[in-house]
């Protein structure tokens, strides 16, 4: 199963507003990293379904959040809990250290 | 499927003639060449690095057999079908642990899984080399980053620098222009090292503005970065110049943090090897690449030394009567002793 999309119209609702942890990954179709790290985003949701919810948000359709998280480099990944980001990670990784990363999530 | 069986003690786990660690030009061809003599390579080609380099570049335009130019992930796509299309497997995953030493050469992976081969070719190219500044890893994300490509787009009307004088900082330089609208070039001398057509063009170009003579002495910025602190390489002055973003292109260094306390390196930090020759240090272990060049690291001439590695590989497999033929069948062979096929 692919990652569900969210936008700006719904991350208030998709994001902010969730019940449980939601990692948002920050990525555009032209990110060679971005394009190599979802398929490991895919397993880790699919491993972890009721721990986590794995939401993907292109940058280039939604500016307006890229710049209110300060975006300037991805892949990003942050995961937000309560409407707030409880961490960030920067960069395609394996899946091994990702999950080393969202340990205190899905561990 | 041709692997040499060991015995059925060890849950029919294979030996294989050959594990390419890497997939990268250097890579991917000593999986075509390796595949072509049936040597059925298995490429360890990592798990979000796969392709290597050429991943986070444009376009390539002067690697032979493509006059009009070929974007690096096109290359590296076509590379890779070329290596499959002889029998090649490739496995999206990363190496975690080596064992070397033995006639059987031992690869752990991230999943857990291990596998076995007679031999290894060594071919995990380089790493993006940082400046060493406290900042650095701070504001990684935040303004500071190894990869215009990926980033270039944040910095939109946006001041920013690029540090380094060679090829790569030329071309990321060049490339930010498509966003920016200013690029400071910072480098450490009066002169580049890049070549004459990347220089020509930098110069060029509008919105580039060399900084000769300078170092990056601190990266400024609490959250995100606000600029940089210059050291003048001539007299060591220090000046402050107000900047977006700063793209780090200083060089690369070897990837050698899984195999420097195995193999014998050189003082330049890349895996030793003998003469022309792909052998390192120890028997059945070969290398390629920008992992042992310190000097040229292009694609070209990591295509050729995964030539070399996988030609260095028949030979050695040839010599202990492994080469052509795989050497047993399909089933396990009761009984066989680890001796026998090694």
């Amino acid at each position: 199963m692919t990652a569900k999309a969210t936008t700006s119209a719904t991350f208030e609702q998709d994001v902010l507003q969730a019940d449980g942890p939601v990692l948002v990954d920050f990525w555009a179709e032209w990110c060679g990293p971005c394009r190599m790290v979802a398929p490991v985003l895919d397993e880790i949701q699919n491993e972890n379904s009721g721990k986590i919810t794995i939401l993907k948000l292109n940058v280039d359709e939604n500016p307006d959040l890229a710049m209110k998280y300060q975006i300037t480099s991805i892949p990003a990944m942050k995961v937000f809990q309560g409407g707030e980001v409880k961490t960030t990670i920067i960069g395609a990784k394996p899946k091994y250290a990702l999950e080393q990363d969202l340990a205190p999530f899905i561990g | 499927m041709g692997f040499i069986r060991r015995n059925q003690r060890r849950e029919r786990a294979t030996v294989r003639h050959v594990i390419i660690i890497g997939s990268g030009p250097a890579g991917y061809t000593a999986a075509i060449y390796a595949a072509r003599a049936n040597l059925e390579p298995l490429v360890v080609a990592s798990s979000v690095e796969a392709g290597g380099d050429l991943m986070n570049t444009t376009e390539v335009e002067n690697f032979p057999g493509f006059p009009d130019g070929i974007q690096g992930p096109d290359l590296m796509a076509k590379m890779q079908a070329q290596a499959e299309r002889f029998g090649a497997q490739v496995l999206y995953d990363d190496v975690v642990s080596l064992e070397l030493d033995g006639p059987v050469k031992k690869v752990t992976l991230g999943s857990g899984k291990v596998e076995e081969a007679v031999s290894v070719i060594y071919a995990t190219g380089s790493a993006y080399r940082k400046l060493g500044l406290e900042g650095e890893d701070r504001l990684s994300g935040r303004g500071v980053s190894w990869c215009a490509t990926c980033d270039g787009f944040f910095f939109r009307d946006r001041t920013i620098a690029v540090v380094g004088g060679g090829d790569s900082a030329m071309e990321e330089a060049n490339f930010l222009t498509k966003f920016a609208s200013k690029v400071y070039i910072i480098h450490r001398k009066d002169t580049l090292r890049a070549s004459k057509i990347m220089q020509e063009r930098a110069f060029a170009n509008p919105k580039i503005e060399f900084i000769w003579n300078s170092a990056v002495d601190e990266i400024l910025g609490e959250d995100a970065v606000n600029g940089v602190r210059l050291r003048s390489t001539v007299d060591d002055t220090l000046r402050e110049l107000p900047l977006d973003g700063l793209f780090v292109a200083i060089g690369n260094d070897p990837r050698t943090h899984l195999v420097h306390d195995k193999l014998q390196l050189t003082d330049q930090g890349t895996i030793w090897v003998d003469g022309r020759s792909s052998r390192t240090s120890i028997e059945g272990v070969f290398a390629a690449g920008d992992v042992i060049d310190p000097t040229y690291r292009q694609a070209i001439t990591a295509a050729g030394s995964g030539t070399v590695a996988a030609l260095d590989v028949e030979h050695f497999l040839a010599a202990r009567g492994e080469a052509g033929e795989p050497a047993v069948a399909e089933s396990p062979i009761e009984g066989l002793p680890d001796a026998a096929v090694v």
